[in-house]
């Protein structure tokens, strides 16, 4: 049946595992990229995450923070592939991005953002970056207002200084929650799809230097080759089992130290 | 114990982070080794991949009398919509809303199930649609199918002859051979008829040829262009100029891949890199190099701007309903206003003979409509008359060659300037050579514009493109090999 050649279902014992470990497979290259674009949108996202969660709590700054936890978070609302689309419109050859970049630097031809690795990863990671740090932020403050004012209070009238509280004090006190995210995000960037998806144009664009390892799985199932596909999601589970493993490692190492704490407090 | 698990957890952390390090540096540093031209010749020679023809499946179930009454439509556009709309005589647009409901004149309900081809879409709907057709009571009637994937379901199971249908000979004689050629199987039964035939042209830009070559005449600047190194030539003077000679890289890519040696795949189930196709990618190179191209890609927003009024491109390779249905909508600032570029486009033969594209009307077998679907077939694409007004109409280049070689003798089209370029076309359409068609031909022409985009931004080499090319190819068809392998 020509053209609707379907692969097996065939029993071929672990063939599918050793293509995709073979020397000349690129299944490491896609979790490299996979790895990376999820990086490039997690450092911002923290960073600006934890810079709004600590201004929004702030008792002595006062904010109203209503208006902005609703906007930080709308970008959130919005498919990932809608923004996607979005995005690539306004980087796109003749798009807003390189009209304005083209009349303040007179450069006679656009910045082709989707035909250079590093521009094209770049735009992902802003798109992630965007579509999450809302959402990160509120969780964020949810954590800082857990903290006992109290230990604030104490620490300005021993006058430390902003920074000192937020490295002292907020920080240590939040990292069972920055973990969470962090676990959480890594689960969500390792499932990466949609977004590069479309910017890619399905990942063959700029060298496959974008295609994650869930564009890769999805294009074994567009050509029915479901072992092959069966073989990665097996891989990308334990992967994700790895992972999952070693943050509640980390977790567990917290719990000793809470118990000295605590006798310390009694003495 | 606190610091064995800290060691443990940080040393884990470590290696995860090593072992993609390390994948991405090996990555970089392993040389690909792109077409092997040995292989490649020797994969050519072993001929043409050999069809054959898959048995029917029998209809397990009987339509409903629900859907006896319905006709149910596969497609992906509005081209067929319309056509069928403004030409199928039965066609009851009194009482029919378009986007609403719609009926023939005896009542019968047309159910159109449209998908966009984008990413196989439509492929993938019907595969599924038509393997559920046996056992299923709402049965699809027609589907339409384009060149570059028709020999998969020509060869499929999923069709029904139209000799079944009551399309006999004498009815299917004034089509263009080739378009007969293309839907029939293994076996020699015709399975899908087409109202197009499909010959491409180049069209131009009428205003950018007087101030560059001096003259807007088709014949004229058909000698500027006759030739792929008189092409290069006008590229140049039209760079000099401040203008563009095509938009984008795949500009020229059917004229190359229509007028190739052998197929996409052989007889082995080898992936076959025609010598021809590697020249276009030498020139589509040496045009990016020499910035002679705008650097777009196929159907993305720039290349559709780049016919408009702000464009700076000289010409597009289009065929016939590029003319009609594309080219016509780009070049009008307000789509229907006729301003803008209308009326300043010629078109001229171009450097090669070739073809793009074309829609055939397949009869999905398990049909519960046969007469009608016969009916639709005989009025759309062999009735001379109606053929003959569809061209006078729309300006589509249609199936029958009585009605065209008589129009060909005076048409005038209003947005080509006056031109007549029917006659063009006619010339032209009996020289489609379709012999080294495929059935992967969609999905293989896509992986390679793809692949080579990177060789033609100077991202990569020429044979890391080819090594991605193959590996895009046999993601998608995991039945395929690289030859040498």
């Amino acid at each position: 049946m020509l053209g609707y050649i379907q692969i097996g279902p065939e029993f071929v014992g672990l063939e599918n595992f050793e293509t995709l470990f073979a020397a000349d497979s690129d299944l490491m290259k896609y979790f490299g990229n996979t790895f990376i674009l999820w990086i490039m949108g997690f450092i911002p996202q923290i960073f600006f995450s934890l810079l709004f969660a600590a201004w929004f709590t702030d008792i002595r700054l006062k904010l109203k923070t209503g208006a902005y936890k609703v906007i930080f978070y709308l970008p959130n609302v919005i498919m990932a592939a809608a923004m996607g689309m979005l995005f690539f419109t306004i980087f796109s050859q003749s798009g807003p991005v390189n009209t304005i970049y083209m009349d303040i630097t007179g450069a006679k031809a656009p910045y082709m953002f989707f035909e250079h690795e590093w521009s094209q990863r770049g735009v992902i990671a802003l798109i992630n970056f965007l579509m999450w740090y809302g959402n990160t932020t509120i969780m964020l403050m949810a954590a800082i207002n857990g903290i006992d004012t109290s230990l604030y209070e104490s620490a300005q009238i021993d006058g430390a200084n902003p920074s000192q509280t937020f490295f002292k004090i907020t920080l240590p006190l939040i990292r069972p929650i920055l973990l969470y995210v962090l676990i959480t995000s890594l689960i969500g960037g390792l499932q990466m799809y949609d977004v590069p998806k479309i910017i890619t144009q399905d990942g063959q664009s700029v060298n496959r230097t974008s295609m994650t390892i869930v564009m890769f799985l999805q294009n074994h199932l567009y050509s029915k080759n479901y072992g092959m596909a069966g073989a990665l999601s097996v891989i990308l589970f334990v992967v994700a089992t790895v992972l999952s493993i070693l943050v509640f490692a980390m977790v567990k190492e917290r719990e000793p130290k809470k118990k000295k704490a605590k006798k310390g407090g009694n003495k | 114990m606190n610091k064995i698990k800290r060691f443990l957890a940080g040393s884990l952390a470590v290696m995860m982070a090593a072992s993609v390090m390390t994948a991405c540096g090996k990555d970089e540093k392993k040389t690909t080794s792109g077409v092997d031209k040995d292989a490649n010749a020797e994969a050519a020679k072993k001929g043409p991949i050999v069809l054959k023809k898959a048995d029917r499946i029998k209809q397990t179930a009987e339509g409903s009398e629900d859907s006896k009454k319905t006709l149910r439509i596969y497609t992906w556009n509005e081209e067929f919509k319309d056509r069928f709309r403004a030409y199928y005589p039965e066609y009851d647009a009194a009482n029919s809303t378009v986007g609403g409901d719609e009926f023939l004149k005896d009542g019968t309900k047309i159910v159109w199930v449209t998908t966009p081809t984008d990413d196989n879409a439509y492929q993938n709907k019907l595969d599924e649609d038509l393997k559920a057709q046996a056992a299923s009571t709402e049965k699809i009637d027609i589907f339409l199918v384009e060149a570059d994937y028709a020999l998969k379901y020509v060869n499929g199971p999923y069709t029904q002859p139209v000799k079944e249908l009551g399309v006999t000979d004498a009815d299917l004689a004034n089509m263009y051979e080739y378009t007969k050629t293309v839907c029939t199987d293994a076996n020699g039964d015709l399975q899908g008829v087409s109202w197009q035939a499909t010959p491409g042209l180049f069209a131009y830009r009428r205003d950018i040829a007087k101030k560059v070559l001096g003259t807007d005449d088709p014949v004229e600047v058909q000698k500027a262009l006759a030739d792929w190194t008189k092409f290069e030539d006008t590229a140049k003077k039209m760079k000099d100029a401040g203008y563009f000679m095509l938009s984008g890289y795949d500009d020229a890519y059917r004229t190359f891949s229509n007028n190739v040696k052998a197929t996409w795949v052989n007889a082995n189930y080898e992936i076959v890199i025609d010598d021809n196709l590697m020249n276009w990618v030498d020139q589509t190179k040496n045009f990016t190099d020499k910035g002679y191209n705008n650097g777009t890609s196929l159907w993305s927003d720039q290349w559709n701007a780049d016919q408009g009024s702000a464009g700076k491109v000289f010409g597009f390779f289009y065929s016939t309903w590029g003319i009609n249905f594309t080219l016509l909508k780009n070049a009008e600032d307000n789509e229907g206003a006729k301003d803008g570029l209308y009326g300043k486009y010629a078109v001229c033969e171009g450097p090669q003979n070739y073809y793009w594209g074309g829609t055939w009307i397949c009869a999905a077998d398990g049909t519960d409509n046969p007469e009608l679907v016969g009916d639709i077939m005989k009025k759309l694409t062999c009735d001379a008359t109606i053929a003959e007004k569809i061209t006078d109409d729309t300006q589509d280049y249609t199936n029958n060659k009585t009605a065209m070689d008589k129009l060909a003798g005076d048409f005038a089209s209003e947005f080509l300037g006056g031109q007549n370029h029917i006659a063009l076309f006619a010339k032209s359409a009996p020289n489609i050579d379709i012999s080294n068609m495929g059935p992967y031909d969609q999905g293989l022409n896509e992986s390679f514009q793809g692949a080579m985009k990177d060789y033609f931004l100077g991202t990569v080499d020429k044979d890391t493109a080819l090594e991605n090319f193959y590996k895009s190819a046999i993601e998608k068809y995991p039945e395929l090999k690289k030859p040498g392998k």
